[in-house]
């Protein structure tokens, strides 16, 4: 056989060195558990999974505020635990008495979430802090762990103040809520386990746009829009028939 | 539509954070019997409680889990503690240009028109719609790493520094990431950011380091009204299970076959 | 700012140094397929060209890791692609397709084209030279008409390896691009193809530029024959890169999904001038139009009869212009890819800082180094015909 050309030698050489050094430094320098449970370092979860906790989490609190909590827990901020109001106490936990958490009197606190807002959901407890007893701290008359409203809201504009401003200008002025809704009494304090009730039939918007005497609008009751509800096609706060 | 005689709305319902129990039955125990038992001394200073924070997450199996997170819309009132929450935690940093999770507030004209925001994040409060008669719908929606089953930021990482560990939560190892910002771009949600300090990726962990020790996430454990709901996602008696057996769910993008863990309940056909 | 983009997305991710990275690759690309047109395809014309391509498309490769490498937040850490790349993403593998283009085909084929030249050079010269040439010829001195086939047709084979290669070194940016769903003004399956084939552009445009300029400055006369092909092929390369990009473009039009209205807004409001005026216009249309009719791509001699003075003229212009329209595509795929916001509702703006380390200054300099590179190694290698020592007679039939 012949000897291969000078080249290829030389070439073998530069070309060995230069993948044996690659295979040498993976050897080296790959991290230990670089592999181990995936491609990734598998250190790496346990020293994310070591980082100091900073919000306690409400069974901590309970282990010691239990007198707080037990109330707390049965009123309508039930849902809302500790450190939302006063803020992250976990060095409150591991210092009791060196770090107290704060204490918070003010009404921004509050109105961070009770200051209405059109895009918050329906029912949710809204108040307009300009109009609402304005620079009184609002823990003057509710209790923060256990609120009830003081009294529950006469008007329905407390909460669902974005139908009664479109009423207001609306052809419907005049009608009062309860004329189409009948709310339950629960629902003033529990919205959403009450929910109130709309018209079901036909025949009640037809007690007004189906008899002429009263000098609305009228629409002939047995061949209009049959079979709908009036309300699916009209929008009642606001309709647009004047 | 919800079956809301089947859902305990408003009373009694469920949360993680009132109930306590934030990971599965068996973590929960543990954790309140660690909890009793923890208390009493530490309230007389005897004990440390790192020690106890590593025991506890000595004993976590993370092979056990497979987490998820439900996010109720209708529940959302746009308060953003749990973006604030978030930023303490997990430290990160306060610019408003760096989120592991924001709220976004959706207004949607009748003429068609869809105006969305998230001034910082949400957390100083959203100003005031403009022509607020003119608005058809209106809602907040609370958005984080959606730690997908099937990730393109994982997949696309050329290094092996970002990854979904055995509980199904996608983390980042700081140690290891070059800062190439190539799982930013793969990421379709915009969850991800360069931390400017670290020059490395920053995103959520699901609060990984609470979960080892049976908390929940820190945005979950302030939402005040349960409108985040964390536990396992398959078949065991967590909040999680109970908010997917209730509700139609609906998932962000799911035309990119991201297979995301974050799963909306009432998500409007405009959220994206 | 316009719209409503997420707030993470505040802070542009990828700035004009990876802007410059694709552009680079390009001209890598391109370069060496113009090279392998001699060497392969036994386009003789462009001969005068071949060495000149070669060592183009290596100054050019060093520089294209270097914004990369530039832009990383922890620049220390890249070795780390080369020990644990996962395997699943595209970006993993530029370790590999660049080490494998630089060493396996570049390298190669360069030393096996100058050995002869290099042993020759280091026994006519004397001093550090004399030993520069013996150590870049590793040793392997023998020039019996033996090793000297062997280099031949070892080279030839390299050339036909490198034409592939040099496909998937810039095919394969074009899929780090491609390949991301989450972005649909990258998300196609035309990038890498588009990017092929706008480094051929690139490539030939830039070879053509350096060849005009060098044989100039050295006071020699331009091979017309030569210039012309160069010319030929870059209205080829222009006309199938300007069909596909048209095709992609009229695809998404068709298509019309989700993502086309924010698009449309980001054509119309952020990428006006440097699409359709630096890309489409001085990019495309006018080099199309100007080498369609003066050089002999259509035409025998051309559409219209020109001096070859004045054809020079028009090559070299539209050669720049060329470069200028696809500077301006990766412009426009990099940054345009990330002036809208994923939530499909925003675009946001991006500001190129002047200086620092993502900034102008740095561009430049990037974009400079790779000609200081060419002209060192044209110092050691020189490409030029007139250096070249006497080839071995038919090489391609020995």
């Amino acid at each position: 056989m012949r000897s291969l050309p000078q080249q290829v030698p030389r070439l073998a050489i530069v070309f060995g060195v230069a993948l044996g050094g690659l295979f040498v430094a993976r050897g080296l320098l790959i991290p230990d558990t670089f592999g181990d449970r995936g491609h990734y370092r598998a250190a790496a979860v346990d020293s994310i999974a070591a980082q100091p906790v900073k919000f306690a989490g409400r069974a901590e609190c309970a282990v010691c505020h239990d007198d707080v909590l037990k109330p707390h827990g049965a009123g309508n901020h039930r849902g809302v635990t500790c450190e939302v109001c006063h803020g992250p106490a976990q060095a409150h936990v591991l210092a009791p008495l060196e770090v107290k958490p704060s204490v918070v009197r003010k009404r921004e606190l509050c109105t961070a979430c009770h200051a209405f807002d059109p895009s918050r959901p329906l029912g949710f407890p809204q108040i307009d802090p300009v109009a609402h007893n304005p620079r009184a701290p609002c823990i003057g008359c509710h209790r923060p762990h256990t609120p009830e409203p003081p009294t529950p809201p006469e008007a329905c504009s407390a909460c669902h103040g974005h139908f009664a401003r479109q009423k207001a200008v609306s052809p419907h002025a005049a009608l009062t809520c309860e004329t189409c809704h009948q709310a339950p009494p629960q629902h003033r304090t529990n919205p959403r386990a009450a929910l109130p009730g709309k018209p079901e039939s036909r025949t009640f918007c037809g007690q007004c746009h189906g008899t002429p005497e009263t000098g609305v609008p009228q629409v002939e009751m047995e061949s209009h829009g049959q079979p709908n509800l009036c309300w699916q096609c009209h929008y009642p706060h606001y309709p647009e028939i004047r | 539509m919800t079956p809301d005689g089947a859902r305990p709305s408003g009373s009694g319902e469920v949360t993680p954070a009132q109930g306590g129990s934030p990971v599965d039955r068996r973590a929960f125990l543990g954790h309140v019997i660690e909890a009793a038992c923890a208390g009493s001394p530490l309230l007389l200073g005897v004990v440390k409680l790192p020690a106890l924070v590593a025991q506890e997450s000595g004993g976590y199996d993370a092979t056990e889990h497979f987490y998820g997170m439900g996010v109720d819309v209708t529940k959302c009132i746009g308060c953003a503690r749990c973006v604030a929450a978030c930023k303490i935690e997990n430290d990160v940093p306060e610019e408003p240009y760096f989120f592991n999770t924001w709220i976004e507030r959706y207004v949607l004209r009748p003429d068609g028109r869809v105006e969305v925001d998230s001034p910082n994040g949400g957390l100083d409060g959203f100003p005031p719609i403009e022509d607020e008669g003119n608005v058809l719908r209106t809602f907040f929606v609370p958005k984080l790493c959606n730690h997908c089953e099937n990730p393109p930021c994982v997949q696309v990482c050329p290094v092996g520094a970002t990854f979904i560990t055995e509980d199904g939560v996608v983390l980042v190892d700081e140690e290891y990431c070059i800062g190439c910002r190539y799982c930013i771009q793969a990421c379709p949600y915009g969850a991800r950011y360069m931390h400017p300090d670290k020059r490395v990726a920053g995103k959520c962990t699901f609060c990984y380091h609470r979960l080892v020790k049976g908390k929940v996430p820190a945005c979950v454990e302030v939402c005040p009204t349960g409108a985040r709901v964390f536990g396992e996602v398959e078949g065991r008696a967590t909040p999680l299970a109970q908010f997917m057996r209730f509700n139609d769910l609906q998932v962000l993008k799911p035309n990119l076959n991201t297979r995301p863990k974050v799963y909306y309940a009432n998500l409007d056909v405009e959220v994206r | 700012m316009q719209g409503y983009i997420y707030p993470n997305e505040y802070e542009l991710q990828w700035s004009l140094l990876i802007v410059l990275y694709p552009y680079l690759t390009g001209l890598v690309a391109g370069a060496f397929i113009l090279a392998s047109l001699e060497r392969v395809f036994n386009v003789k014309e462009v001969q005068p060209t071949y060495r000149l391509a070669l060592l183009t498309a290596l100054a050019f490769l060093i520089v294209a890791p270097l914004p990369l490498q530039a832009h990383l937040g922890h620049p220390e850490r890249s070795y780390q692609i080369f020990l644990t790349p996962n395997t699943k993403s595209a970006m993993a593998m530029f370790g590999f397709v660049y080490a494998w283009y630089l060493m396996v085909v570049l390298l190669l084929e360069i030393w096996l084209d100058y050995r002869k030249d290099m042993v020759q050079w280091a026994q006519a010269s004397t001093g550090w030279r004399r030993w520069l040439y013996y150590g870049l010829t590793l040793g392997a001195t023998d020039l019996s008409p033996r090793a000297l086939r062997f280099d031949e047709s070892a080279g030839r084979w390299i050339t036909i390896i490198g034409i592939p290669s040099a496909f998937l070194l810039h095919g394969y940016v074009g899929f780090i691009f491609g390949s991301v769903k989450a972005n649909p003004w990258w998300s196609s399956v035309l990038m890498p193809v588009v990017f092929l084939f706008s480094a051929i552009v690139s490539g030939i445009a830039l070879v053509l530029v350096l060849y005009m300029l060098t044989t100039m400055f050295r006071w020699q006369k331009i091979d017309m024959p030569c210039l012309d092909k160069l010319a030929q092929f870059l209205f080829y390369a222009l006309v199938v890169d300007a069909s596909l990009e048209s095709l992609d473009f009229i695809h998404r039009l068709y298509e019309a999904e989700e993502s086309i209205e924010i698009l449309g807004q980001l054509v119309e409001n952020r990428l006006f001038i440097s699409l359709i005026v630096l890309q489409v216009l001085i990019g495309t249309l006018i080099p199309l139009i100007a080498l369609g009719t003066t050089s002999p791509a259509l035409r025998k001699g051309g559409m219209f009869r020109t001096p070859p003075d004045l054809r020079q003229l028009i090559y070299l212009t539209s050669a720049v212009f060329v470069q200028i329209g696809i500077f301006s595509i990766r412009w426009n795929v990099v940054i345009g890819g990330q002036l809208f916001s994923k939530s499909l509702r925003g675009l946001t703006v991006y500001k190129v800082e002047l200086l620092g380390i993502e900034g102008l200054g740095m561009t430049i300099a990037l974009l400079v180094l790779p000609f200081a590179i060419l002209w060192a190694i044209a110092k050691i290698l020189p490409p030029w015909p007139e250096s070249e020592a006497v080839r071995p007679a038919a090489p391609q039939t020995a």
